[in-house]
């Protein structure tokens, strides 16, 4: 009877504790959150400039250095191509993609150019398992396809279905997406390539900081021409990557419904468990078996006894 | 667009008429105004374009294009905050204060300046296409990239034209 009650005693008291430590550990994790780095970099989309001519896609291609398109970049039948009921995506050969959009009551169509949105706390490199994706300090989100090993866990993390697999290859992993022109350019005070051949000035190149101050200004300035919204600027936590659009933004594609926090955090609480359940769990559960086994043990010589 | 000495000596002596009388002397201007304007600083991709100023002089006012720098007082509210009492400047082509560099590090450091208002000024290539453009949209004027420039050999590599494409056909439908 003392010996039931004291392990039951232990029982309680050992899943007491881990609760506790369970709890404390996802507390502590909350307060952790990333503010982005300072000074990094970004891009505002103004949908109202953007006339869908593609040069950005054009000098992308070059810069990157991809592979030939199918169709040559002053080509617009492209933006009435459908793939499975979905306009174009990015994909290993391409990094950048504009698309059409027809709005009900819009005398002219909008174009929206997608490409990697550089989140500040991407989602691709939080659900890499060998740290492929790097945050640089200057605001790019980077690859490493030397320790990639092709899960394509990003793809499916990524909220913006971004990333891409370049299939052609399949012993040489790589994932394919747009890294700001990091190496080429960023790195040397460049604005991408993208944004340098736009000829509309749609995209905007700055401090992420200042390209609020001046999506802000825009649509003080300009009542009535634009949602008042700057897209990316809480979306998934922010994104380094920002837009303004005049027509509400999931009539030009937009996903309105992604979390206003980053993706990590919905996992941040679940990953703070895991070394403890790796390094605690081991142990109680050994202790249990230890104390199940006694007991088998214990009663062993009982029932001997009673046989004979 | 270059301005014609011709041009800046007018404007000067205009300024100078501004201190004798009030009110604006713009016929003078206008009149003095070059007649065509080739604007070639950005031809890399695309031709040059020879720019008629006095078909469009017809066609809008000075400060349509020019903003607050020569021509009529009238002007958009936002301008006029700050813009109202401005005199006319000596220097009116776009490019005297659009720059034809943009977003590289000194266009980038100067939003640092808190008391600069204009943190949003386009560059040459954004100043000329966001000032024709919609104009050009509105008044059925051609409006798609090769109506008004017509690519070079270092653009139709960048487009990767190859030999005879749909683009004549795909025009058609991104009729804008």
């Amino acid at each position: 009877m003392n010996k039931r009650l004291n392990r039951r005693g232990f029982l309680q008291g050992s899943l007491v504790v881990s609760a506790a430590a369970t709890i404390s550990l996802a507390g502590k994790s909350q307060a952790a959150t990333f503010e982005g780095y300072p000074d990094s970099m970004g891009v505002l989309v103004d949908l109202s400039r953007c006339v869908g001519c593609r040069s950005c896609e054009a000098a992308c291609n070059k810069e990157q250095q991809l592979p030939a398109p199918e169709k040559p970049f002053n080509d617009f039948s492209v933006f009435d191509e459908l793939l499975h009921g979905q306009k174009r995506r990015t994909d290993e050969t391409r990094y950048t993609v504009v698309n059409r959009y027809e709005i009900p009551g819009r005398e002219h169509p909008l174009y929206r150019k997608i490409q990697c949105n550089h989140c500040q706390e991407p989602a691709c490199l939080t659900s890499c398992f060998v740290n492929a994706y790097t945050k640089t300090p200057e605001g790019a989100v980077i690859y490493n396809p030397d320790v990639c090993v092709g899960c394509r866990t990003c793809m499916v993390a990524c909220p913006f279905l971004i990333p891409t697999f370049r299939y052609s290859s399949a012993f040489h992993p790589r994932i394919m997406k747009c890294v700001f022109c990091y190496d080429t350019r960023l790195t040397k005070g460049r604005p991408p390539a993208c944004v340098e051949a736009c000829p509309q000035e749609a995209l905007t190149f700055g401090r992420r900081t200042d390209l609020l101050d001046v999506g802000r200004q825009r649509i003080r300035e300009n009542p009535g021409s634009y949602e008042d919204h700057i897209y990316g600027e809480h979306e998934v936590g922010g994104t380094a990557w920002m837009y303004l659009s005049p027509a509400p933004f999931e009539q030009v594609g937009f996903d309105t419904t992604v979390p206003k926090e980053p993706i990590l955090n919905y996992v941040k609480d679940f990953l703070s468990i895991v070394p403890m359940v790796l390094t605690i769990w081991p142990a109680l559960f050994a202790g249990f078996h230890l104390l199940a086994k006694r007991k088998e043990k214990m009663e062993q010589p009982k029932k001997n006894e009673g046989e004979v | 667009m270059k301005s014609s000495p011709k041009a800046v000596i007018a404007a000067a002596v205009l300024m100078l008429a501004g201190l004798l009388a009030p009110g604006r002397g713009l016929a003078v201007d206008q009149m003095d105004a070059p007649e065509t304007v080739t604007i070639k600083a950005l031809a890399e991709l695309y031709q040059p374009v020879e720019f008629s100023h006095v078909r469009h002089a017809k066609l809008a006012r000075c400060k349509d294009c020019h903003h607050h720098t020569t021509g009529q007082q009238d002007m958009d509210p936002n301008c006029i905050r700050c813009h109202a009492q401005s005199p006319e400047n000596t220097k009116v082509g776009c490019q005297d204060c659009h720059s034809r560099k943009q977003f590289y590090p000194e266009q980038v450091t100067a939003r640092d300046n808190p008391n600069l208002y204009h943190i949003d000024k386009p560059g040459l290539k954004g100043a000329y296409h966001l000032n024709c453009v919609p104009c050009h949209v509105k008044k059925n004027a051609p409006s798609g990239c090769e109506g008004c420039h017509a690519l070079t050999e270092s653009g139709k590599q960048l487009f990767q034209v190859q030999g005879k494409t749909k683009t004549a056909a795909a025009k058609e439908s991104h009729a804008r």
